[in-house]
């Protein structure tokens, strides 16, 4: 037979109660809501201090109310996909521990901004994928492929290194004022996804992706807010690389 | 319902689904269906490396990595895949650089290499440098990098679509030894809407990943819940070497998130609780770096016989405190987060908390080399392929090495969405489906329907719960007779209850409760197999240990496991290893 590991992690942890705060929206509506109306439901559950949200929202789904959605998958903030207003910041449900927040008070889950609400935490990931889709995000090369590896020096490399850890969980754009209000712009995410190419020493295609960045819909609107740097689950530096984006433009040199 | 018509359709936006649609969506008319968004497949959670003997910093050659496949597997591998994998690994780490995948570089800037389990030096010597990286983030960067060459080739994507069903042109259980079935194609639930769309296919791949989900402790996904494999074994197609599955050494104690065995071939050693560095015991030349099932056995012992460290003496130590802070920023940056965020553990300063978590499903659905999948030992059902993690070749045989199954999705991949294509455009259009298929699709879409309205009265988290809690006492590293007959008998009596499922949800659109209902009815039939083989396999070998069978028996077991689900249960069956230069030869490092 099997040692189980059947302690959670190292040491003791403290059991606590928290009340999860959700704001919910049913597409087909529920007995008490019209359909698309957005309202908070509160939960309470039983979970340990070292439980991710992410946890807190399966007991939910898990035991108390079935029809609670939300997208997830890796539950180790790799994939991207449980993005989410956590107490008003924009963070992964699975990369943030209870003990990390206040329990003794609600915890307040909405789904993130500026993308419409198809139901619960799950949103229109659409709009965003396709302004990933603009910047043309692939390596571009001009003349015949080499029949070895490209070589690229390890500082090279190193140049778009922050930008190559993107998981498109669109915490960054979602968290961006201008963003919220002006349905053109592309967005932190689509900035960061076009830096990882334009800094890429083996890729040509900078000019094309520069030029449409240029764009009105492009880098100007961003305002340097840092929400996005701040947002960023997986600490990219993304004010830093919209920065180096516009001076690309303006000094006409990567 | 609506009706689509392609010429391949690709289940699985993965690695070896997305490596596949490359391929295939250059020759043929082809529609990818994934459950998620692409980018969110468990591909991009892969840490440690790609193998491929580029040779970039030391002696290296491919016929060297078949050697150590075959050993790592012990011996269950067939041989000739191995060669294919080992020798395209070359071509398709290559391919990956010139599609632009950032690997980490040697100070000349080619493809830097290093150091992983069971990968040595002239058959054995030593451990080789053979594994090519990006940081620990080597999956996310082959995800990423694939999904950028879809967009490039404007691959049609049908994201959040849940594949149900196949429908092959008749019951390969009933037809003759020889005689044709072929795929028709496969039924889906789009599940922004929760309307059923049935896929007409010339030809199918599957690529829906691993099963991890059968277990508590794993390193995988909630989404893996082996939903290919168990819509194989529903259509009446086998499942082989199901009882292999492995686990890896380490996973974060209590959580199972992995730590790669990167860490280890950075130069991580292994401790119990009196500070011992015990695979200096186990595995006198490789140590640390010996493969995994070898590694999880030995970490369980350790526990098993009171040299577990922490307060309940259950897990044993990681420990990287003696490399350079710099250097773990550099190669192990994501892994050492995880430990900080998830533990509390900084590992620059302390030991980190590991035990065995259960990783990678060595069995699957069983393909020839070119991703044909076979319905009995011999024939293949014409136009049905499979590849990546859901699909047995094979090339991991009982042990799968590390780094080895970034490079399986990418040389599969490609090679099933090659013969796919190429096998549409020779046909002139799917099968006609026969009444008894049409008769199965209703039935599916009618009984769907009614579970979500019905009067069911179990929890579908509580039937999962049970299930990978047995799991984990009774399946997992050492296994023997009495704990096989348990969990087979508690899977059985969960089988039951299932049956009374309910559904809190009454909503059509984003039902995920449904969802991981269905879900669910796969991983309680996955470790159904998965039981019944390991109760039948009387004998140690690679990933599958019996306490009561301590040894290998090449006599009575040298052969694959097939297996099928009928009426009265599972059936099992053998298949023969190919061999080609490697005789079985005993296993030490
Ligand atoms: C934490 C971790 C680290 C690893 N590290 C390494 C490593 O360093 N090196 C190495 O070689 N291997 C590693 N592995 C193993 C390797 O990553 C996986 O085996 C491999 O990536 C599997 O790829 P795949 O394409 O087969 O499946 P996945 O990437 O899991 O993709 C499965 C796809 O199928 C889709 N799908 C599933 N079911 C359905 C359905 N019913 N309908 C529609 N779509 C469906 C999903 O949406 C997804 O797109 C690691 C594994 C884990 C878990
Ligand atoms: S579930 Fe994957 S990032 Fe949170």
């Amino acid at each position: 037979m099997t040692a189980v590991a059947e302690s959670p992690a190292v040491g003791e942890v403290t059991a606590l109660t928290v009340t999860l705060k959700i704001l919910r929206t049913n597409p087909e509506g529920t007995a008490d809501h019209a359909a698309g109306e957005s309202y908070w439901e509160e939960f309470q559950v039983e979970a340990h201090a070292t439980d991710r949200v992410l946890d807190a929202l399966h007991k939910v789904k898990w035991d108390q109310d079935g029809s609670l959605s939300f997208r997830r998958s890796c539950a180790h903030g790799v994939c991207g996909s449980d993005a989410m207003r956590i107490n008003g910041r924009n963070r992964l449900a699975c990369k943030t521990l209870l003990k990390d927040l206040n329990p003794a008070r609600p915890i307040t889950v909405e789904p993130i901004k500026g993308l419409p609400v198809e139901k619960d935490l799950i949103v229109d990931m659409e709009p965003f994928f396709a302004s990933y889709r603009e910047i043309m995000p692939f390596l571009m090369t001009t003349g015949a492929a080499p029949t070895r590896e490209r070589l690229q020096s390890p500082e090279d490399r190193a140049r778009f290194d922050d930008t190559t850890k993107c998981i498109m969980c669109a915490a960054c754009t979602s968290s961006c004022p201008v963003f919220w209000t002006d349905g053109q712009y592309f967005g932190p995410q689509a900035i960061v996804g076009a830096h990882r190419f334009i800094f890429d020493s083996r890729d040509e295609g900078q000019w094309d992706r520069l030029e449409i960045l240029n764009d009105k819909a492009g880098v100007w609107k961003c305002r340097t807010a840092f929400n996005c740097t701040e947002a960023c689950p997986r600490g990219i530096e993304v004010t830093k690389a919209i920065s180096e984006v516009k001076r690309a433009l303006t000094s006409g040199e990567v | 319902m609506t009706h689509h018509e392609y010429d391949v359709v690709i289940v699985g936006a993965g690695g070896a689904g997305m490596r596949a649609a490359l391929e295939s969506s250059q020759r043929a008319r082809t529609a990818v269906l994934t459950k998620l968004y692409p980018t969110r497949s468990h591909t991009g959670a892969a840490q440690g490396g790609m193998a491929a003997a580029l040779a970039n910093v030391e002696d290296d050659n491919a016929e060297w990595h078949v050697f150590d496949t075959v050993k790592g597997g012990d011996y269950l591998v067939d041989q000739d895949a191995a060669e294919i994998l080992c020798h395209e690994a070359i071509d398709a780490v290559l391919d990956l650089e010139k599609m632009g995948l950032p690997f980490n570089r040697t100070p000349e800037g080619k493809v830097d290499q290093r150091r992983f389990g069971g990968h040595t030096r002239n058959h054995g010597e030593a451990a080789v440098r053979r594994s090519c990286y990006s940081a620990d983030r080597t999956g996310h960067m082959i995800l990423q990098t694939l999904y950028q060459q879809c967009i490039k080739q404007e691959v049609e994507f049908f994201n959040e679509y849940y594949v149900l069903d196949l429908i092959l042109d008749q019951d390969p259980q009933a037809a003759a030894e020889g005689e044709d079935v072929a795929v028709a194609g496969v039924v889906a639930l789009e599940l922004s809407t929760g309307e059923i769309h049935t896929f007409r296919a010339k030809a199918v791949i599957f690529a829906t990943g691993g099963a991890g989900k059968i277990f508590k402790t794993t390193s995988n996904a909630h989404t893996l819940t082996g939903d290919g494999m168990g819509i194989a074994l529903n259509a009446g197609l086998p499942l082989e070497d199901m009882e292999f599955f492995q686990f890896h050494p380490t996973g974060l104690a209590g959580l199972g998130i992995l730590l790669s065995e990167a860490a280890r071939g950075e130069g991580g050693i292994l401790r119990n609780s009196e500070g011992e560095r015990f695979m200096e015991r186990y595995a006198p030349t490789i140590k640390d770096l010996a493969p995994r099932d070898m590694v999880a056995r030995a970490m369980a012992n350790e526990v098993r016989e009171g040299r577990g460290a922490g307060p309940h003496q259950d897990y044993v130590l990681l420990d990287l405190t003696h490399l350079e802070p710099a250097h773990i920023d550099e190669k192990l940056p994501d892994i050492t987060e995880f430990a900080r965020t998830y533990l509390g553990v900084e590992p620059y300063t302390e030991p980190v908390p590991v035990y065995p978590t259960a990783h990678y499903a060595m069995g699957g659905i069983p393909t020839t080399v070119q991703g044909e999948v076979l319905r009995n030992n011999t024939d293949t059902v014409k136009g049905l392929y499979a590849a990546g993690e859901c699909a047995c070749v094979s090339v991991h045989g009982a042990n799968r090495l590390g780094t080895n199954s970034l490079l399986d999705i990418n040389v599969f991949g490609r090679r099933a969405g090659i013969a796919a294509a190429e096998y549409a455009t020779s046909v002139d259009s799917a099968p006609v489906l026969r009444d008894d298929a049409a008769a199965r699709l209703e039935g599916i879409v009618t009984r769907l329907l009614a579970t979500v309205g019905g009067a069911g009265t179990e929890r579908v988290a509580d039937v999962r719960k049970a299930l990978q809690e047995t799991m984990d006492r009774n399946v997992q590293v050492f296994r023997d007779a009495a704990s096989l007959e348990e969990a087979a008998g508690v899977i059985a009596e969960l089988k039951e209850r299932y049956q009374d499922i309910a559904i809190h949800d009454r909503g059509r659109r984003f039902n995920t409760d449904l969802l991981e209902a269905i879900e669910l009815g796969f991983l309680l039939e996955i470790a159904e197999v998965v039981t019944a083989g390991a109760l039948a396999r009387q004998e140690s070998r690679g990933g599958h240990y019996r306490e009561d069978f301590p040894t290998r028996d090449d006599e009575a077991f040298m052969h694959h496991t097939m297996a099928y689900a009928t009426a009265d249960g599972v059936r099992l069956d053998k298949k023969p290893v190919v061999i080609t230069k490697y005789q079985p030869m005993e296993r030490k490092y």
